[in-house]
C-alpha cells in the first residue's frame, strides 16, 4: 500500500516536473527570443493552462465541450485497439505456437515475419481499408478495418516472444515430462506454455501501445471522423488557430495509451503471480 | 613473516542485525595453505572479503603483507577467484587471462608471454581463442585461477572455487591447485564446505561456527608434501577428516537442525 | 552448404506465397486495383524506378538522420543518467510510460514546429521514436552488470571509469543492438507517417499517398517495397555491426 501510495507520488512528481519543464523552457525561449530549434509562440508551444482549459469548452459553438468529444473518440479508437489487440495476441500467440513445433517452419516463415515488420503500416492502411471493409459485415463496418491495421502491428512481438518463451523451457524439466510419458500437447500446457508467460507479457505490454498506435494509423487515411486519428487530422488543419486543441487531443492520446499498458500490467500481476522480473 | 593479520575484526550488518564477524584474530605464515570450514552463515566468505577489502570489517584491521587491506588491493597484492568462475563473456580465454596484466599496464608482449605460461599452467594451451561459453565448468574454473594467478600475487583468495563442480572434476582441480601452490610458493586463503577438501588441501584447517562468527578451532594438517591420491587414504587423513568433524560438531550443537546436518 | 539448407524452406514459401498470390488473382478475379499481381508491382517497379528511388532516398535520409539523433540521444541519456544510481531508477517508470504513449499521433506537432515540408520534422519524429526505447534499454543494460564482475574489478584497485568501460559497457552492448535494431525499424515509420502529414513532394510518404488516394495501388506498392528494402537495409546493417561488435555471445543469432 504504501509502495503504490510512493509510486503515486512519483508520478504526479514526474507530471508536474513535465508541466514545470514545458513553461521554464517557454519563458527562456521567448524571454531570450532564440528561434533554435523552432520559433517559441503561443501556437507552437501554448501554455499548460491553455491545453487543460481547452477541455472543458466545446469547440464550436452549440457543441459539447471538447472534453466530452475527445471522450467518445477515445472510446472508439479504444474499441478498434482493443478488438485489434485481442486478435494480434491470439494469432500471435498460435503462430509462436506452430512454428515452435517446427524448425523447418521457422526457418520458411520468420524472415518474412521479421521483415513485415520493416513494411510501413501507414502506407498499407489505405489499401486495407479498401481490400478488408467490402468484406465486414455491418457492425463492423469501417472501424473493423482499423482493427485490423492495430492487429498487425500487435501480433509480431507476441509471436516473436511466444517463440523464445516457448524454448526457454527448462530442458530437465522436458525431460521429467517424458518420464510421464506425457503428450507434446501436455507438453506445452503443463510446461512450455506456463514457462513462456513471462516472454508473452513483455510482449502484450509492447503490443499493447502498438494497438493504440495501430488504431490511430489507421484512421488516418481511412477517412473516418469518429476516434483520435480522425480529430488528430481535423484539429491539425486548424492548429495555426487553436492549437490547443491539437495538443489536448494528444493529451488523451497518450493516456489511452498508457491506459492499455498499465491494463496489460495488472492482467499480468493476477496471471504471472511468480514470474521472474524483467525478462526482455 | 605473516601475510595476513586479522585482528579483532567484527563485521556487522546493519539490515537484519546480524553479526557475521565476531573479534575475529588471526595471523597467516607465508607460504600456508588455510582453508575457512564451517555452516551456511558462519562469516566465512564474509572473512574473505573482508581480506580482500570488498567488504569493510565494522571494527578491528586487516592488514596483507604489512600494509592496510585497501593499500594491499591497490597494489595488487592477492588474487581472487570466486564459485562460479566470472569469466567475461566478451573476451577470450587468453584475454580473460590478461585482464589484471592490463589493469596494471603490463606491455603487450610481457602480457602475451604470461598468458602462454599461464595456460601451460592450467593445461589449457588449445582453447586460448575459445570464448567462456564453450568451455565446460570445470576449464572455466581453470580459467578463472589462472587469471588470479597471472601477476604472481603474494596472497590468493579462493571463495569456493569448486563448490559447483563434480566431485571427480573436483578432485582433479585439487591435485592441480597444490602443484600450482607449490610450484609457485604463494600463500592461500580457501574458504570451502567440504571437510575431506579441507584437510587434503591444507596445512592448517580454521573451523568456523556461526551466529555470531567465530572461530571455533583451528586444526593443523601434518599431512606430508607432495599430496597425492594416496593422501586421501591415509589413517593419519582420516584421523585428521574426524578432527575437523568433531570440532563442527562440537559446535554443532547451537545448530539449527538443518544446518547440523549439511555438515554431516 | 549448410547456408543453402538453412534458407532454403524460406525460398521455397518465397516461391509458394508468390505463386499463389498470382494465381488466385487469377483464379478468383480479384480487382486489379484492389490487390494487384506481384509480376505488374515488379514491373512498376522497374518502369517507376526514377520517381521512386529519388523519393526512397528523400524519406530515407530523414529517417537515417533521425535514427542517429534520436538513438545518439538515447544512448548519451542514458550513460549520463546511469552513473546516478537513484536518478535511473526515478527515470525508469516515466520512461517506461512515456513508451506506451503513441508518439505517432504528435506527428503533425513536429510539422507546426519544424515545418510541415522540411525534412527536420520528419527526422524530429523519427528521432523521437527512436530515443525512447534505445534509452530504456542502454539504461537497463548499463545497470545489469554481472556483482561479481564488478566485484572482481575492486580487486584489481580498478577505477569507476574502468569498470564502466571494461564490464558495464560490453555488457550493455547486447542490450543497445536489440534497441538499435527496434529503432531501425521505427526511423522509417517515423519519416513516413510524418511525410503523411505534408513533406516534399518527391518523398516515398507522399508518393505512396498519394498513388493510393487515385487507387493507383501498383504504383503505391511498388513504392511499399522501395520503403520495406530500405527498412530492410538499415535493420541489416545495424544487425551486421551487432555480429562484428558483439561477435562473443552465443545467441545473438537468435532473432
Amino acid at each position: 500500500m504504501a509502495a503504490a501510495l510512493r509510486r503515486a507520488s512519483v508520478v504526479a512528481a514526474a507530471a508536474l516536473a513535465l508541466v514545470g519543464l514545458w513553461e521554464l523552457y517557454r519563458w527562456i525561449w521567448t524571454s531570450a527570443g532564440w528561434t533554435w530549434p523552432f520559433v517559441v509562440d503561443k501556437t507552437s508551444m501554448p501554455h499548460v493552462w491553455t491545453i487543460f482549459r481547452a477541455f472543458g469548452q466545446p469547440t464550436q459553438v452549440n457543441q459539447p465541450a471538447l472534453i466530452t468529444i475527445l471522450f467518445h473518440k477515445s472510446v472508439f479508437t479504444g474499441k478498434e485497439a482493443l478488438v485489434g489487440f485481442a486478435v494480434g495476441a491470439v494469432v500471435g500467440f498460435a503462430i509462436g505456437i506452430v512454428l515452435a513445433h517446427s524448425r523447418l517452419l521457422q526457418r520458411g516463415f520468420l524472415p518474412y515475419i521479421v521483415a513485415s515488420q520493416t513494411i510501413p503500416i501507414l502506407a498499407i492502411a489505405p489499401m486495407v481499408v479498401v481490400w478488408v471493409n467490402p468484406k465486414l459485415p455491418g457492425p463492423l463496418q469501417g472501424w473493423g478495418a482499423v482493427a485490423v491495421i492495430a492487429s498487425y502491428l500487435t501480433f509480431f512481438p507476441v509471436t516473436i516472444n511466444t517463440l523464445r518463451g516457448l524454448r526457454s523451457a527448462d530442458p530437465r524439466a522436458l525431460e521429467l515430462m517424458r518420464t510421464y510419458a506425457a503428450s507434446r500437447w501436455t507438453i506445452l500446457w503443463k510446461l512450455r506454455v506456463p514457462a513462456s508467460l513471462p516472454y508473452v507479457f513483455a510482449a502484450l505490454k509492447l503490443a499493447a501501445t502498438a494497438s493504440v498506435v495501430g488504431a490511430i494509423i489507421g484512421e488516418l487515411p481511412s477517412g473516418l471522423q469518429d476516434g483520435l486519428g480522425g480529430a488528430i487530422i481535423n484539429f491539425n488543419q486548424y492548429y495555426s488557430f487553436e492549437p490547443q486543441e491539437l495538443w489536448a487531443t494528444n493529451v488523451v492520446a497518450a493516456a489511452l495509451g498508457i491506459l492499455f499498458f498499465v491494463a496489460v500490467v495488472a492482467a499480468e500481476r493476477i496471471v504471472v503471480r511468480r514470474a521472474p522480473e524483467n525478462v526482455a | 613473516m605473516s601475510v595476513v593479520e586479522i585482528k579483532g575484526v567484527t563485521k556487522t550488518f546493519a539490515r537484519g542485525n546480524v553479526t557475521a564477524l565476531e573479534n575475529i584474530e588471526l595471523e597467516l605464515q607465508h607460504g600456508e595453505f588455510v582453508s575457512l570450514i564451517g555452516p551456511s552463515g558462519c562469516g566465512k566468505s564474509t572473512l574473505l572479503r573482508v581480506i580482500g577489502d570488498l567488504t569493510p570489517p565494522t571494527a578491528g584491521s586487516v592488514t596483507v603483507n604489512g600494509k592496510p587491506a585497501r593499500q594491499a588491493r591497490s597494489d595488487g597484492d592477492y588474487g581472487i577467484v570466486f564459485q562460479d568462475s566470472v569469466l567475461f563473456d566478451w573476451r577470450t580465454v587468453a584475454k580473460n587471462i590478461a585482464l589484471p596484466l592490463e589493469m596494471l599496464g603490463w606491455s603487450r608482449d610481457r602480457r602475451r608471454a604470461r598468458v602462454e605460461e599461464m595456460l601451460d599452467l592450467v593445461e589449457l594451451r588449445n582453447f586460448a581463442d575459445h570464448h567462456p561459453w564453450q568451455l565446460s565448468g570445470g576449464m572455466q574454473q581453470r580459467v578463472s585461477i589462472a587469471r588470479a594467478l597471472s601477476f604472481e600475487p603474494a596472497l590468493l583468495l579462493m571463495d569456493e572455487p569448486f563448490g559447483a563442480l563434480d566431485e571427480m572434476t573436483r578432485e582433479r582441480l585439487n591435485l592441480e591447485l597444490l602443484s600450482i601452490w607449490e610450484k609457485l610458493g604463494s600463500t592461500v586463503v580457501f574458504v570451502t564446505h567440504s571437510i575431506s577438501e579441507a584437510v587434503f588441501l591444507s596445512t592448517r584447517v580454521v573451523v568456523m561456527s556461526p551466529r555470531p562468527g567465530r572461530i571455533a578451532g583451528v586444526v593443523d594438517i601434518d599431512l606430508p608434501f607432495p599430496r597425492t591420491v594416496e593422501t586421501r587414504e591415509d589413517p593419519r587423513f582420516f584421523a585428521l577428516v574426524t578432527q575437523v568433524r568433531e570440532l563442527l560438531r562440537k559446535r554443532g550443537e547451537h545448530l539449527l537442525p538443518e544446518e547440523a546436518a549439511e555438515l554431516l | 552448404m549448410k547456408q543453402v539448407r538453412e534458407w532454403l524452406p524460406a525460398l521455397v514459401v518465397f516461391a509458394i506465397v508468390i505463386a499463389a498470390w498470382e494465381g488466385s488473382i487469377a483464379a478468383f478475379h480479384i480487382q486489379q486495383f484492389l490487390l494487384p499481381r506481384p509480376s505488374a508491382i515488379v514491373r512498376s517497379f522497374w518502369t517507376e524506378r526514377h520517381s521512386l528511388w529519388p523519393a526512397g532516398w528523400t524519406t530515407f535520409k530523414e529517417a537515417l538522420g533521425g535514427f542517429f539523433i534520436g538513438s545518439g540521444l538515447g544512448i548519451a541519456v542514458a550513460t549520463v543518467v546511469g552513473r546516478f544510481r537513484g536518478v535511473g531508477t526515478a527515470l525508469m517508470p516515466i520512461a517506461i510510460a512515456a513508451n506506451a504513449v503513441p508518439i505517432i499521433a504528435f506527428a503533425p506537432i513536429a510539422g507546426a514546429w519544424f515545418g510541415e515540408v522540411s525534412p527536420h520534422s520528419k527526422m524530429a519524429i523519427a528521432a523521437v521514436l527512436c530515443f525512447l526505447p534505445v534509452m530504456v534499454n542502454t539504461l537497463r543494460g548499463l545497470s545489469s552488470a554481472n556483482p561479481r564482475q564488478i566485484e572482481l574489478m575492486r580487486s584489481y584497485a580498478a577505477s569507476e571509469l574502468e569498470i564502466w568501460r571494461r564490464v558495464r559497457v560490453p555488457t550493455a552492448l547486447p542490450f543497445v543492438f536489440t534497441a538499435l535494431k527496434v529503432a531501425s525499424v521505427l526511423a522509417m515509420i517515423g519519416a513516413i507517417v510524418g511525410e503523411y502529414f505534408g513533406g516534399a513532394f518527391n518523398a516515398l510518404g507522399v508518393l505512396i499517398n498519394s498513388d493510393a488516394q487515385v487507387f493507383d495501388f501498383v504504383t503505391a506498392w511498388a513504392g511499399i517495397l522501395v520503403a520495406s528494402i530500405l527498412g530492410l537495409s538499415l535493420y541489416g546493417a545495424v544487425a551486421g555491426t551487432e555480429r562484428l561488435v558483439v561477435k562473443w555471445a552465443a545467441d545473438t543469432r537468435d532473432s
